[in-house]
């Protein structure tokens, strides 16, 4: 059963991997690629804990992942993109050698805080567990070294990715609950697509900051 | 138990006595003063009859919060704060009795009054912390109301903006004291609390938050500053009861908490009642000595007799920590006494302030004078109020201050060196406070019912009806009485004594006559009011026999003596700021910065030279002025967040959730 554990392991890492990647990418496609590559990693993640801990719900939660997330998002940004004729590049607020510094640190803070409160359990969901929590704390990164409006919703998703991670992690967490999440994730993506298509029409720009220069009370 | 019945309809009958009156208008207001004069009464007697007979009355009504409910319980303690509070309600009742049908009447006051009573009752029959905290801040929202019944004065809107803020900051630390007295168990019933006495650190936190929650609520300094702008903005016969009696609620709380809740005492949690109540003694004199309103001063003057009582309250505390149970039996019984005795003549003068505004309409010392000749009773019976304030034997304000000295002499004789050396400095500030209460009431009744008219109004005042004077006779009859009688009501307070110190006061009985009261024994502390009244009288007989006497056998006609009053005019006579010229000379440089300034135009030049006083109360600047300065300048700055960018908001999360986690790495 040991190397059920290690491939498990290995998958999260290839996902905090791609959170890495996340943070460097400088143009909106490979952003999204990106994601898709990490999306993917979590449905093969989730469908080998389905697998290996004979939980066969859990191979929803898998399928979910793959098609919502590995494709129909990527896909649907890209076309968006696409179609508005924004920016390739994307606009940092930080450079990407900070960016990646404070990634690391986050990721340390993660592996501190996991080891010590869950100091005497078993030790294959504390690493599940640690990683789940870095991925979460880079996307949330994400959506604040960038300003664009894309991108931002990509940091939302990778943490919600992070936050599947740790679901399947520990054990017991019903299926209810992981549709549930799946299904606020979809309706905030709708959310945040109608606002970039609002924010388009009115600015010709995602750039976020132009809100603020609508709102023309400070800068 | 037909008290319990009697006690909950009284009660009853004041909740739908204030229901029925927001309803109605006009002169049928008028019902609202004899009901609660019967209710008040019927309450007393309740109250009477718990604290003679012993026992206690308890109940618990499934009202409030689940699984807690409302439990009640009156005992000894609670009985003779009772009987302290419907005294004061029952006079301001009779004395409302008085009030012109067709013009006083307002829908502003009648309803809030009897509710007022009520809850001021309730407070004192909480038995746990939820239905305590509840009934005093139902309180303080009644009060307030009434403060700003005229809320078309910026007077009172002022004062009732800040009474607010100074009541949700006591009632917030009375919440905290309660949550360490109960625990983290939760135990929030005063049976349960008692049971499990806190540890030292949480009792200091619950004696400090005590001492704030109940001191802002007696305007114990520096909490003061509301005080004497609330209570004079009142209504009079309201005025009476928030000076009177609420702040009596406020020293039960104290009492409650820091006699019976809080275990077993250590000697330091007498030291900050000791020193804040001396000083509130003083500067509370200070401030009324120097002021000009007639009901600002007698608010003032609460401020220091609430200091007395800390005093008193905190020498009880030190006895008793120290095993002196008789000492400690002392300095509670002057407490207790105090807080009796002030209600009585605090009511008595507040009726008397506000006899002289109805028939006057003027409130300003500096425009009264005279009144004696127009409202003979009410100058005697204010004459009577100020006696006593004074603590001049035989009233009844005596009785106290002299039990106070009584345990503040016996004080050195307690083994911490702090007590020991405080007290003799903790005696010379009574004695000062004591004269200072003297030459302030001497400056009021002086120049307020002396002398002659200042104004139009002053000359033309009418005495008050004859109900209203009734309520200033009974509490003046009850100033007499009480002085000349105080070992009977010394005998009263027995079973309060018993229950808060364990001791009680030397039985009369082993005095020279039936009403010697006496403090420690029969040979050297012992005071016999009926004989020195005796004496004081046959003395002050005499004299007016022999005065009278001879000067009636060498009048003389003649030119009249004209220094000091060279012409007619009511404007050379020593006024309310002169009178007090002197002592503001001496204190008033040092405590409040006083400066006087004389403009004197040159000769040939036709304006009126002009005197002008300045004083700075610190007080306020330090401690109200400073801190809501910064609160705002803080808010302004803190403004400024309300407007940032999506981006920043996030980033303003992200790094809350970061320390978070750090912390949490760090602590666990």
């Amino acid at each position: 059963m040991n190397h059920a554990y290690e491939i498990s392991h290995l998958l999260a890492g290839v996902m905090l991997v791609t959170s890495f990647a996340l943070l460097y990418q400088q143009r909106v496609a490979a952003v999204l690629n990106t994601f898709a590559a990490q999306s993917i990693a979590l449905a093969l993640a989730v469908a080998w804990a389905a697998w290996s801990q004979d939980r066969p719900d859990l191979f929803i939660t898998a399928l979910i992942a793959l098609t919502l997330k590995g494709i129909v998002i990527p896909v649907a940004l890209h076309r968006t993109v696409a179609r508005l004729g924004i920016h390739r590049e994307v606009e940092k607020v930080v450079g990407v050698g900070v960016a990646l510094m404070v990634g690391l640190a986050l990721t340390g803070l993660a592996q501190a805080l996991l080891f010590k409160v869950t100091h005497g359990t078993a030790s294959h969901a504390r690493e599940e567990l640690a990683l789940a929590l870095s991925i979460i704390l880079m996307g949330f990164l994400m959506m604040i070294v960038r300003r664009n409006a894309v991108t931002q919703i990509v940091g939302f998703m990778s943490m919600e990715n992070g936050l599947i991670l740790a679901a399947t992690g520990a054990r017991g967490m019903p299926l209810v609950v992981e549709v549930s999440v799946a299904f606020s994730v979809l309706i905030a993506l709708f959310v945040f697509a109608v606002f970039v298509f609002r924010i388009r029409e009115r600015f010709d720009t995602i750039d976020i900051e132009a809100l603020d220069r609508m709102r023309g009370d400070r800068r | 138990m037909p008290e319990l019945y009697v006690s909950g309809a009284a009660l009853g009958a004041l909740a739908v006595a204030a229901a029925v009156a927001t309803l109605v208008r006009g002169p049928a207001l008028a019902f609202v003063y004899p009901l609660t004069a019967l209710a008040a009464m019927a309450l007393g007697i309740v109250d009477l009859r718990v604290l003679l007979g012993g026992g206690e009355l308890t109940v618990w009504l499934p009202i409030g919060l689940p699984d807690i409910g409302l439990h009640l319980r009156l005992d000894a303690l609670s009985a003779f704060f009772g009987i302290v509070i419907n005294g004061g309600v029952l006079a301001a009742s009779v004395y409302g009795m008085g009030f012109d049908r067709a013009k006083e009447l307002t829908p502003r006051v009648e309803p809030l009054f009897p509710l007022f009573a009520a809850t001021m009752n309730l407070v004192l029959i909480a038995d746990d912390a939820y239905a305590f905290l509840f009934s005093w801040e139902l309180m303080s929202l009644a009060s307030w109301a009434l403060v700003v019944a005229r809320h078309t004065d910026p007077e009172s809107r002022r004062a009732g903006y800040l009474y607010l803020i100074m009541a949700a900051i006591g009632t917030s630390a009375l919440l905290f004291s309660f949550g360490g007295l109960a625990g983290p168990a939760g135990g929030y019933g005063f049976d349960t609390i008692r049971a499990h006495p806190p540890g030292p650190l949480v009792a200091a936190l619950v004696l400090a938050a005590a001492l704030v929650g109940c001191g802002s609520k007696g305007g114990l300094i520096p909490l003061h500053a509301w005080l004497p702008l609330a209570h004079p903005a009142a209504p009079s016969h309201v005025s009476a009861l928030m000076s009177g009696v609420m702040t009596k609620v406020a020293i039960y709380g104290f009492v409650r908490i820091a006699f019976d809740l809080l275990g077993p005492p250590a000697w330091w949690w007498a030291l900050p009642p000791i020193v804040l109540g001396a000083v509130t003694a003083v500067l509370g004199l200070l401030y009324a000595v120097f002021d000009r309103d007639l009901k600002r001063v007698l608010a003032y003057s609460t401020i220091e007799n609430v200091g007395v009582i800390f005093v008193a309250l905190g020498l009880a505390l030190a006895f008793r920590a120290n095993g002196q149970e008789g000492a400690a039996a002392v300095a509670m019984a002057a407490a207790l006494l105090h807080v009796l005795n002030h209600s009585w003549f605090k009511s008595l003068l507040f009726l008397g302030a506000g006899a002289v505004l109805h028939a006057t309409g003027r409130r300003d010392l500096e425009g009264l004078g005279g009144l004696i000749h127009r409202m003979p009773r009410t100058a005697a019976f204010f004459l009577v109020g100020a006696l006593a304030i004074s603590a001049l034997p035989p009233l009844n304000g005596f009785v106290s201050e002299w039990l106070l000295f009584q345990a503040v002499i016996a004080a050195p004789a307690l083994p911490q060196a702090a007590l020991h050396f405080a007290s003799p400095a903790i005696g010379a500030m009574l004695a000062l406070a004591a004269a200072l209460a003297a030459a302030c009431f001497v400056r009021v009744y002086g120049i307020a019912f002396l002398g002659r008219p200042r104004s139009i109004e002053a000359a033309r005042a009418h005495e008050v009806p004859m109900v209203q004077q009734i309520a200033m006779g009974g509490l003046a009859l009850l100033c007499i009485a009480g002085g000349l009688f105080g070992s009977v009501l010394a005998a009263m307070i027995a079973p309060v004594l018993r229950d808060l110190v364990g001791s009680v006061l030397p039985n009369s009985g082993s005095g020279p006559t039936a009403f010697s009261l006496i403090a420690f024994d029969p040979e050297r502390s012992i005071y016999d009011a009926p004989v020195i009244a005796f004496f004081v009288a046959i003395a002050s007989l005499t004299t007016l026999l022999v005065v009278h006497r001879l000067s009636a056998r060498r009048t003389r006609l003649g030119p009249a003596w004209d220094c000091g009053f060279p012409d007619p005019s009511p404007a050379t006579q020593y006024t309310a700021s002169s009178f007090a010229q002197p002592l503001r000379r001496v204190y008033g440089a040092v405590v409040f910065a006083a400066r006087e300034t004389v403009v004197m135009p040159p000769p040939g030049d036709a304006r009126p030279a002009q005197f002008s006083v300045v004083l700075i109360d610190y007080a306020w600047r330090v401690l109200y002025a400073a801190p809501s300065r910064a609160v705002v300048r803080l808010s302004e700055r803190l403004n400024a967040l309300q407007f940032l960018s999506i981006r920043r908001y996030l980033v303003l999360m992200f790094a809350a959730l970061v320390i978070l986690l750090s912390i949490a790495v760090v602590t666990i």
